[in-house]
């Protein structure tokens, strides 16, 4: 158990330090601050930092655990929230100058239910332009580094949330998965962070990038610890119509019992052709540590997987063309000085105020929806989309999950894949799949290679969150690959 | 060559819900403060959900059920996308290809008694959400204010096929449309206060022939009149280009109303390309059919059944029945009134009185007085007809009674026995008054003696107006003959 002075403390053992009284909320979020003022400048894993409202937060939280009313596991728990998560009265950018002035009047769904539940927000963490890249280098107001190497990504685009918790500045945090935004940051990262099931978590307050695939998830630097953010941001919200009704789940409840007999598929179309040598090494021997605890590993094909990254670059740009409509410069955000007319103040707004690779979708959208190309995009990849589903619900007659690679490659350098936006694209090829079939997964540190960290990915069916978790946690209980650390100081 | 018009109408119609269609914002915007109205989902703020309105699904089925149309099992909403400032998101959510309602008709009836109804099917009826509303001021260098109240009303838009044959077609159309849409109070359905928009697709074809020529759409009609007129016109002017070789070119043009003129507001080559795709906020719509069959069973009786009903159980005459099933309000009224008959009173005739007071001296004063002051209860009515065709009151004293309960709202018996407004028919009573008429008028005496038998009226006249209308006329002239017949022998 890490003792008080441990700079990655997760937050059940924080709790029972504080429970204890030998460990307070002031302290810990104040270790926080004092890691993002010593690394910031290095990482800019935020955007904006609530110092003075985290120490308050803080401060309330001691007065509850004093006076036997504190609130959950949660309580005192220093987070930080991407930056495309709604926070009232909080600066809330998505990663674009067209919303750098923009404060929300509400609260997204998962920030009400955080603070609920006592967390005590850091602050709002960098991320790409509207959560649009693999390596954040996409945010408009400068990249994240990874704190296991400055020089290389941290992933993306919930780069600013997977590196604050990596290094140090938060516990947990909260990141938003459209085709892996979660799980590769959090691979290269070397931490845990999943991506529920489609619904699971209600979107409301979430700036949209594509509707249909996008969805909250925790980061954390165990198992343990994402499940217990799990079960805070989870369940039915009826602001938001995908959002699913079912009973609340207890994740933390059902992460022990092991995995003796769970059958593990192992689809071959992930360990793609450019995979890194260190990554296949690594995924090898995590299926070893899978067979040894008493899972049934068994290789199988997903023949649909290459076609899921067409289908991908079909259908979010589509989606996010229209969800980026609304910022015109007329009611929040950026706004023109030079336009003299109405559509002026559109056009100039969004030139000015959006960045390159959001363009660059905008216009792939644009195209893929309009009149005479709408069948043979738009609406084919609707349709292959139907099949990648139920090419992924047979393999779940067979198997309880399915283990992947999260990224072909650890995390690679900064510059080095921004003038080919194709090979970007690539990183998320695990990653993607997942999304398109609105299953959860979960990427969790599974190996190391040149000194840096290699994520494992699990695959479950559609309200399987539960039980990755599970398998996540098995395999975690049998290594020792979450407890490395980044050396940054 | 002759031509012959082919006529669509596309109606708009707001639905009078107390909310608006995808948030819970109240949806008075004619009567509130400017821009009061608003809330995160219909300013379209970053990461606000649409959530469906119920009761405007249920209207728009309503709608759908009362002409005749088939109801989805399954329908959908769509993003219909474009650019301009009065469209918060930058998409309007609408129904693309999976409306709610489709294939039904509506019957007009014979325009004459040679006619015959004319079926006009109905292609399709759909739903959506309205835009805010936009006031200009100044002229060309003006600015522009922005209400946002009407942003997310509930509309529908209901589509006919081109089956309306000419102008005076197509204003009974949407005059039997509104009539439709009022007696279901599913809207005010009024063209002047936008609540009930008209849109007209006309083409020309050779008279005879089954094809259809290049049509143009007509837009910006605020009264029944105006489609009429600019219909008229457009008629004309497509007949002149043809008639001089010319060819008509598929566009939009726009009604000026002041100058009697349509002008051309938008090419083909500029029209929009919506780029509508699912919308991904919001899952299909299955649609109960146990709710569809109770919202059938909660359909009032329609204008046309109740006319015919009117016609068959109270001999009304079709022009009576007509004009008091026009609007629900007042057949309802009619009905009431009738019920409230005293026993005794034969319903057929009792009905025909109450129809010619309803559609008469009711109707003037009840729109002079524009909706306020008391309440004119059916049973009063009742009480006054039941008092006109006993006789117990003229018509003139009816009148003023009706005036009188319009003023106070007291009822017709204590009104008529207050002001003494009771017929006088008994001798006693009726004979100082036609004394007094014989002595002071020799020379009609004089008239009459001399076989000249209509001066009988001068003198009722006299009594009338020594009674103050209160005398019975016919009794009045009885007694006068009686007494000047005395005196001739």
């Amino acid at each position: 158990m890490p003792g008080a002075g441990d700079i990655f403390i997760t937050a059940h053992a924080a709790r029972v330090l504080m429970d204890r009284g030998e460990l307070s909320s002031t302290d810990l979020t104040k270790h926080c601050l004092s890691r993002i003022s010593a690394l910031e400048d290095r990482l800019h894993s935020f955007l904006t930092v609530l110092e003075s409202s985290a120490l308050q937060d803080a401060a309330a939280s001691d007065a509850r655990r004093r006076s036997g009313t504190a609130l959950g596991p949660l309580d005192g728990i220093p987070i930080a929230i991407k930056d495309n998560i709604s926070t009232a009265g909080v600066r809330t950018t998505a990663g674009s100058k067209i919303l750098d002035s923009y404060v929300p009047p509400f609260d997204a769904h998962v920030v009400e239910r955080l603070r609920a539940s006592g967390a005590v927000i850091v602050g709002k963490a960098n991320l790409d332009e509207f959560a649009m890249g693999s390596s954040n280098e996409n945010s408009a107001f400068g990249p994240v580094r990874n704190p296991w190497d400055v020089n290389r990504v941290p992933g993306g685009s919930s780069g600013g949330p997977a590196a604050a918790v990596s290094a140090g500045e938060a516990v947990v945090s909260l990141g938003s998965d459209t085709g892996g935004s979660i799980r590769q940051p959090a691979a290269l990262c070397g931490i845990v962070g999943m991506k529920p099931t489609y619904g699971l978590v209600s979107r409301y307050g979430l700036i949209a990038f594509a509707s249909s695939l996008d969805q909250i998830g925790p980061f954390a630097r165990d198992v343990t610890d994402c499940a217990i953010l799990l079960e805070a941001i989870s369940g039915h919200d009826p602001r938001d119509s995908t959002s699913l009704q079912r009973p609340r789940e207890t994740f933390v409840g059902s992460l022990r019992g092991g995995i003796k007999g769970v059958r593990v598929g192992v689809p071959r179309e992930y360990l793609v052709d450019g995979i890194e040598p260190g990554v296949r090494r690594a995924f090898e021997s995590a299926l070893q540590t899978l067979t040894s605890l008493g899972a049934a590993v068994e290789e199988c094909s997903l023949p649909l997987t290459d076609q899921a990254l067409a289908v991908y670059y079909i259908l979010a740009p589509s989606e996010a063309s229209a969800n980026l409509a609304r910022f015109d410069g007329f009611k929040y955000g950026h706004s023109s000085p030079g336009a003299r007319t109405a559509w002026d103040t559109m056009d100039l707004s969004r030139a000015e105020g959006f960045g390159s690779e959001v363009k660059r979708r905008i216009l792939l959208g644009g195209y893929a929806l309009s009149a005479g190309y709408y069948d043979a995009y738009y609406k084919k990849a609707q349709q292959v989309r139907t099949l990648i589903r139920r090419e992924f619900a047979d393999a779940f007659e067979r198997f309880d999950a399915l283990v992947t690679p999260t990224s072909p490659t650890v995390a690679f350098k900064l510059g080095s894949r921004t003038q080919d936006p194709l090979s970007m694209y690539l990183s998320d090829v695990c990653t993607i799949p997942v999304n398109i079939a609105g299953l959860p997964g979960i990427s969790l540190p599974g190996g190391m290679s040149d000194g840096l960290p290699v994520g494992l990915q699990v695959i479950g069916p559609q309200f399987g969150d539960a039980r990755i978790l599970r398998i996540a946690y098995s395999y975690e209980q049998a290594t020792e690959w979450h407890l490395k650390r980044p050396e940054i100081n | 060559m002759e031509f012959e018009p082919v006529i669509g109408l596309e109606v708009h119609v707001q639905l009078r819900t107390s909310s608006k269609m995808f948030c819970s914002c109240a949806s008075d915007y004619q009567t509130a403060e400017p821009n009061t109205r608003v809330c995160p989902v219909c300013l379209a703020l970053p990461g606000a959900l649409p959530v469906i309105n119920r009761r405007a699904v249920e209207f728009a089925i309503m709608t759908g059920l009362a002409l005749n149309c088939r109801v989805a099992r399954i329908t959908k909403f769509d993003r219909k996308n474009y650019a301009y400032p009065d469209l918060m998101k930058g998409y309007q959510i609408s129904q693309y290809d999976v409306p709610i309602c489709e294939d039904g008709w509506i019957e007009l009836p014979p325009a004459d008694a040679q006619a015959q109804a004319h079926r006009v099917r109905i292609k399709r009826v759909h739903m959506e959400e309205d835009v805010a509303r936009l006031m200009h001021v100044g002229g060309a260098e003006g600015y522009t204010l922005m209400d946002i109240n009407r942003a997310g009303v509930p509309l529908i838009e209901v589509v006919s096929e081109p089956d309306l044959e000419s102008p005076a077609q197509a204003e009974a159309y949407i005059t039997q449309l509104q009539s439709t849409i009022r007696y279901l109070g599913v809207s005010t359905a009024n063209m002047e206060e936008g609540s009930f928009r008209c849109d007209a697709n006309v083409s020309l074809r050779p008279r005879g022939t089954r094809g259809l020529g290049t049509k143009v759409e007509v837009k910006n009609m605020n009264r029944v009149r105006a489609v009429g007129r600019a219909l008229e016109y457009e008629i004309e002017r497509q007949t002149q280009v043809l008639s001089k070789g010319g060819r008509i070119e598929q566009e939009t043009r726009g009604w000026v109303d002041d100058r009697e003129v349509t002008v051309s507001q938008r090419s083909k080559e500029e029209a929009h390309d919506y780029r509508y795709f699912p919308e991904p906020d919001l899952p299909p719509l299955e649609i109960d059919p146990a709710w569809v069959e109770g919202l059938t069973a909660s359909l009032p009786e329609l204008a046309p059944a109740r006319r015919s009903r009117l016609m068959s159980d109270y001999g009304l005459s079709e022009y009576d029945a007509a004009l008091i099933t026009a609007v629900r309000s007042t057949a309802d009224y009619f009905e009431a009134v009738v019920g409230a008959r005293p026993a005794g009173a034969e319903a057929a005739a009792f009905a025909k009185e109450a129809a010619n007071w309803i559609n008469g001296e009711f109707a003037r004063l009840a729109a002079a007085r524009n909706g306020e002051g008391p309440a004119v209860t059916p049973e009063n009515m009742a009480s006054l007809v039941a008092m006109f065709q006993a006789r117990t009151i003229s018509n003139a004293a009816a009148k003023q009674v009706l005036a009188e309960m319009f003023q106070t709202g007291k009822g017709a018996a204590a009104i008529v026995e207050e002001k003494g407004l009771k017929k006088v028919t008994d001798v006693g009573s009726l004979e100082p008054a036609v004394d007094q008429a014989i002595a002071a008028n020799p020379g009609a005496v004089d008239d009459y003696l001399k076989g000249k038998e209509t001066a009988v009226r001068f003198l009722v006249g006299q009594v009338m107006r020594a009674s103050k209308g209160r005398a019975d006329p016919v009794r009045a002239a009885e007694l006068i003959s009686e007494k000047l017949n005395a005196r001739k022998s």
